[in-house]
């Protein structure tokens, strides 16, 4: 069983409160989008999760334990990843070596070369570039690679943070298409942050709508459309 | 005669290069500019005829043990003095650079005085024909170890996990935390690996400067020169930047006399600089320092 529970979190960015009341739960092998206008604590709360950013308070339960406050490493050994907003390529490192970074936590050596071929396997526009430097790629084939980087931890739970910014809509459905496949296909859960909220509910099953550092609404995606209430006053859309 | 000028040139200019390489491992992870860095080559030198007279050892233990012995100074220096103030602008671990600078000057001539010292093992002048012009069997020496760890190097940073993370908290020290990636032991790494690389700079050099407190200063300005030369974040740019160098202040010596050295590495970079100011290298405004 290997779901997430988040309580109560809260989290300041020295005097600024940036989380106040965050209470989520992501199931396993489902896809739950997180919404939010810009500012709402959606990243933050990410990165309490991964452990980017210390909580304040609350409470974050991975598999049934507490992991409130770990280190980012102790996290993705405990089969977490998070792909960070704006795709963060190692603009230095070749594709390959972007690949092998996202394994860093891991020593199963055989197993890693397989999960390589796995991802080249799943994009093959990565594959044609493996050597080419990361910052030399366009947009998608780095958003391609961020993912491909966070799915090379081996991990359960795949937080993606606004994987749909700057992206033509064709690269952006084909990779929610990619991400849909995973779920169904392996034991992965997805916890989606996006601005973009026509795909994101499409592709999720629940959603949590937040704003100024709370859950206002929570739903099923399918609910959630066709809440006007969410459109008006939560994302700003008249 | 040109061509020995040349050869002779490459084998200080090899040396320089393994400074400038120091300099550049550093300042990538930690936008630090080392001014210590050759004072850790200054104490290396300093053991090594602590090693080879008191305690006895033969050569190649001895070199064993200043690496070692330098590569531990350098986590020292990073962990006690260096991390405190590791969040600080550049300008503030820069001074924290001349301080430690300082301080190991001050306590190499405490412990050893401020004489020059020679070093038990001397330079060896024979000379050995290469490409048809004469070159010493010392450079030679020095320059065969200089190509062996810029080769151990490039195996390291392209080849190995730590190497290639290493590399990945240069481009972005918050995404390689997220992956869990040890930044902070990396940083240690960095200053370890320039100790190493000061110890052997050290055993390499003591034979031709012989041994005293300020011995590394001239080498460091330069091998600081060549790093700038390649702006700052490129290995490659340094090692030409340190080559060129090595080369046109040989010539100098040769054709102007010897008074003219060390100014040609000076006006290389001014002149560079004005033409160029992200360095032979350098990819501009890599991230504000």
């Amino acid at each position: 069983m290997s779901s997430l529970q988040v309580e109560n979190l809260k989290a300041n960015y020295g005097p600024i409160t940036a989380l106040k009341d965050v209470s989520i739960e992501v199931p396993q092998k489902s896809i739950v989008a997180l919404l939010g206008a810009n500012g709402a604590g959606k990243s933050t709360t990410l990165k309490c999760i991964s452990g980017v950013v210390k909580p304040a308070g609350g409470s974050i339960q991975w598999d049934g334990a507490a992991i409130t406050g770990e280190t980012p490493n102790a996290v993705t050994r405990k089969g977490i990843a998070q792909v960070p907003e704006g795709r963060r390529i190692f603009k230095d490192l070749s594709v390959t070596d972007n690949l092998e970074m996202g394994a860093y936590t891991r020593s199963d050596r055989a197993q890693i070369e397989k999960d390589l071929d796995d991802i080249f396997d799943l994009f093959p526009r990565l594959k044609e570039r493996h050597s080419q430097l990361g910052g030399s790629l366009s947009g998608g084939e780095q958003q391609m690679l961020a993912i491909g980087r966070g799915l090379m931890a081996a991990p359960r739970l795949l937080m993606l943070d606004e994987p749909s910014l700057g992206l033509a809509p064709i690269v952006v459905s084909q990779i929610f298409e990619t991400l849909q496949r995973l779920v169904a296909e392996r034991e992965l859960t997805i916890l989606l942050v996006e601005q973009n909220m026509k795909m994101a509910l499409k592709v999720s099953s629940f959603g949590y709508v937040m704003q100024l550092g709370k859950v206002m609404i929570s739903g099923s995606s399918d609910e959630l459309e066709e809440n006007k209430e969410v459109y008006e006053t939560y994302l700003g859309i008249a | 005669m040109l061509g020995q000028q040349i050869l002779s040139g490459l084998a200080t200019g090899s040396l320089y290069a393994l400074t400038a390489i120091a300099v550049v491992v550093v300042f990538r992870n930690t936008r630090t500019i080392n001014l210590a860095q050759g004072d850790f080559a200054m104490i290396g030198a300093f053991l090594g005829i602590i090693f080879l007279k008191d305690w006895g050892l033969n050569y190649f233990a001895m070199l064993l043990l200043v690496v070692a012995s330098c590569m531990f100074l350098g986590a020292f220096v990073e962990r006690v003095i260096m991390r405190p103030v590791a969040d600080s602008d550049w300008l503030t671990l820069f001074t924290t650079t001349i301080g430690v600078y300082y301080i190991l000057h001050g306590f190499a001539g405490w412990i050893w005085g401020r004489d020059t010292k020679a070093f038990p093992v001397s330079f060896d002048p024979t000379p050995v024909e290469l490409f048809g012009a004469l070159v010493s069997k010392g450079h030679l020496y020095n320059m065969g170890i200089a190509l062996l760890i810029g080769g151990v190097l490039w195996w390291f940073f392209t080849k190995t996990k730590q190497g290639i993370a290493m590399r990945a908290v240069t481009d972005d020290p918050e995404t390689a935390h997220l992956m869990g990636i040890p930044v902070k032991f990396i940083v240690t790494l960095t200053w370890c690996m320039a100790g190493a690389i000061a110890g052997f700079i050290g055993v390499l050099m003591a034979p031709i400067i012989y041994v005293s407190p300020e011995m590394m200063d001239e080498i460091l300005i330069k091998g600081y020169v060549a790093a700038v030369f390649g702006g700052l974040y490129s290995f490659r740019g340094a090692v030409i930047g340190a080559l060129m160098i090595g080369v046109a202040e040989n010539l100098a010596g040769g054709y102007l006399g010897s008074h003219y050295k060390t100014s040609v590495a000076f006006i290389m970079i001014v002149v560079l600089l004005a033409f160029r100011p992200q360095g032979l290298m350098g990819i501009q405004q890599r991230r504000e320092i």
